[in-house]
């Protein structure tokens, strides 16, 4: 008990120096834990694809749309169980800062190849039956207090006017991962909307989406398919789904490794203060390290003394910050809505924080250790006085 | 971490001073300091024998070498030149490692400032040096107790050094000197820090350790007050002996 007791009456002599210094280490963690989060988020939807499905669009750009009568070739196209296809809405719910995605689908195909939207029977047959039905996953449900029933107006960008829809369905996620803040709707009402409003602009879809019978000939049915549009007015390029969610990730790289680069940032500038506040700690304490070594411990009893002072702060103030984050997460997941769907502190982050943690304390220790172990007893003894 | 004498390395065990042997032998001692291309000379060819049960003081003007002639022979410096025994044990041979483990068994040292740690309180700081023993707890607070009898601090066991006052912060330390029963008691400038009284009050006790206890002190002092209650004085000047 002599050690540890020794270490925190240590580490308390100066209380408003040690609280400033765990305090700071609380917010880099945080913050580092924060960042972090937010990367994992941008990498979620990847990470939650599936193997066994493709996404087929339009080689030169996601904005162009592919026919619709492409639906028939794909499901002759050997290694496609089924297809279903969506299109992007791109609405308005009350005002602007209300975004979330919302896709016209393909109905029954659509919820027979996402089997991770999880749907009562009940309201799926309702969602089904009804042309201007659509569900909504919980996470958006409960954001706006939608009920099933409720009627929820959507003002058009890509498509004018003011769409109104019958909330059928909510759908939970099979996983804790799973994204529940998009809206669906029946492709066929959209469809029939354009057609009688902006004829050329019908039968048209975003991106179709293949079933795999074997997940492992993923990039042999990739090419078969995009073999089939090959010199046609709309060529396809085809990708498993994970590939498609990196591509939109792709588009961000530069403000992810930015992220990236300050949650690292955070770390190092909160080790220089650490490693500064151990540095004045053991200059203060040089008189008291010769007296230990005087009296007959060794060097590695004061470099322990140091190193465990150092390392208890940090982890202190790590584990506090790891605390925090969760609740720092929250808030900023609600604050963002739906831009960013499973936003979630992962093991990984609180392991990575914790890691951080342990590697401030470490550095923070070496030098003002080292050179309390160097210090020879007669110079440090003239320290005192 | 714990130290037991009996484990220590035969060659710092060395043999009980004999009655032809002193306790403390010092021969051709010389120490000095490197500045650039400048040799500094400390102590120069210094011979001296301090016989076990005595008490010496060093006495000498500022810079002659008292302290430096002290601190080698506690062990907590190594001379340029020459040899220092202590029971027979040639320290300025051991490495630092055996050198702090034949400190914690045959040193117990009073310094001017005290030296106490602030964080532990009286009965901590005296228990110090036991921590490095492999004694238990009981045995350790046993002699604590009695320590602190010793120098009439028993009330005072739960007090930190910053609520002592200076005379009873020397005190606590002269008891955290005696609690391994050293071989030799080595004290620099012990009533440095103190009034007239109270440092009569701290000679009083050295002269007891010396007296009822037999302890070997060797004192390092300015005050020719405090010189007059050894048992022998030796001069330096300029790093020599001249007494």
């Amino acid at each position: 008990m002599f050690v540890p007791l020794l270490v925190l009456r240590n580490a308390f002599r100066h209380r408003l120096r040690t609280t400033l210094t765990i305090v700071g280490i609380i917010v880099a963690i945080t913050a580092f834990g924060l960042l972090r989060t937010i990367v994992d988020a941008w990498y979620a939807g990847a990470e939650a694809s599936s193997s066994a499905r493709l996404i087929t669009r339009s080689s030169v750009s996601l904005v162009f749309s592919l026919p619709l009568n492409y639906a028939q070739k794909i499901r002759q196209v050997e290694g496609v169980s089924s297809v279903a296809w969506a299109n992007w809405f791109g609405g308005v719910y009350v005002s602007e800062r209300n975004f979330f995605a919302q896709f016209a689908i393909s109905g029954a195909s659509y919820l027979d190849m996402y089997p991770e939207f999880v749907l009562s029977d009940g309201e799926r047959k309702a969602f089904l039956a009804d042309r201007v039905g659509a569900v909504a996953g919980r996470k958006l449900a409960d954001k706006y207090g939608w009920k099933v029933g409720d009627q929820i107006p959507l003002r058009g960008t890509i498509y004018p006017g003011t769409w109104t829809f019958t909330l059928r369905g909510i759908y939970d996620g099979a996983e804790a991962g799973t994204d529940t803040s998009t809206f669906f709707f029946h492709f066929d009402y959209l469809n029939e909307s354009i057609k009688r409003l902006y004829p050329r602009r019908g039968d048209q879809t975003g991106v179709f989406v293949e079933r795999l019978r074997d997940p492992e000939a993923a990039a042999a049915v990739s090419q078969a398919i995009d073999t089939t549009f090959r010199n046609s007015l709309a060529e396809t390029l085809t990708e498993t789904e994970k590939a498609f969610q990196l591509g939109f990730v792709a588009m961000s790289e530069a403000i992810l490794l930015a992220i990236q680069a300050v949650s690292y940032v955070v770390i190092v500038i909160i080790m220089a203060v650490m490693a500064n506040t151990m540095a004045m700690t053991a200059r203060e304490r040089y008189g008291e390290y010769a007296t230990f070594k005087a009296l007959g411990f060794s060097n590695g009893f004061v470099v322990m003394l140091i190193v465990a002072e150092s390392l208890g702060i940090a982890l202190v103030g790590g584990l506090l910050g790891v605390a925090f984050t969760f609740p720092m997460a929250d808030v900023f997941a609600s604050s963002v809505g739906s831009i960013l769907t499973g936003f979630r502190v992962s093991e990984t982050t609180i392991g990575l924080q914790v890691g951080a943690a342990f590697v401030i304390g470490l550095v923070a220790a070496a030098v003002p250790a080292w050179n309390a172990a160097r210090i020879r007893i007669v110079d440090g003894l003239r320290a005192i006085g | 971490m714990s130290v037991d004498a009996a484990t220590a390395e035969p060659r710092m065990q060395g043999g009980a001073a004999t009655p032809a042997m002193p306790l403390v032998m010092v021969r051709g001692v010389s120490k000095y300091y490197v500045r650039g291309d400048q040799i500094i000379p400390v102590l120069v060819d210094i011979d001296l024998d301090v016989a076990s049960g005595d008490y010496v003081a060093l006495m000498g003007p500022s810079g002659s070498g008292k302290s430096t002639l002290l601190n080698l022979i506690a062990g907590i410096d190594k001379p340029s030149a020459g040899e220092i025994r202590v029971s027979g044990v040639d320290i300025a041979q051991l490495s630092d490692a055996e050198l702090a483990l034949w400190r914690a068994t045959n040193v117990g040292f009073i310094f001017q400032f005290y030296n106490l740690m602030p964080v532990l309180t009286a009965f901590g700081n005296v228990e110090l040096p036991l921590q490095l023993t492999s004694l238990s707890r009981g045995e350790r607070r046993e002699r604590v107790a009695t320590a602190l009898a010793l120098v009439g601090l028993s009330d005072r066991a739960t007090h930190l050094p910053n609520e002592l006052s200076g005379g009873q912060q020397q005190r606590v330390a002269i008891a955290r000197a005696l609690i391994t029963d050293p071989t030799i008691i080595v004290a620099d400038e012990p009533t440095g820090d103190l009034d007239r009284t109270t440092a009569e009050e701290i000679l009083a006790l050295l002269e007891r350790l010396h007296g009822e206890l037999g302890k070997t002190i060797i004192m390092v002092t300015h005050d020719p007050k405090a010189a007059e209650k050894a048992s022998r004085l030796v001069h330096l000047e300029k790093g020599v002996l001249v007494d």
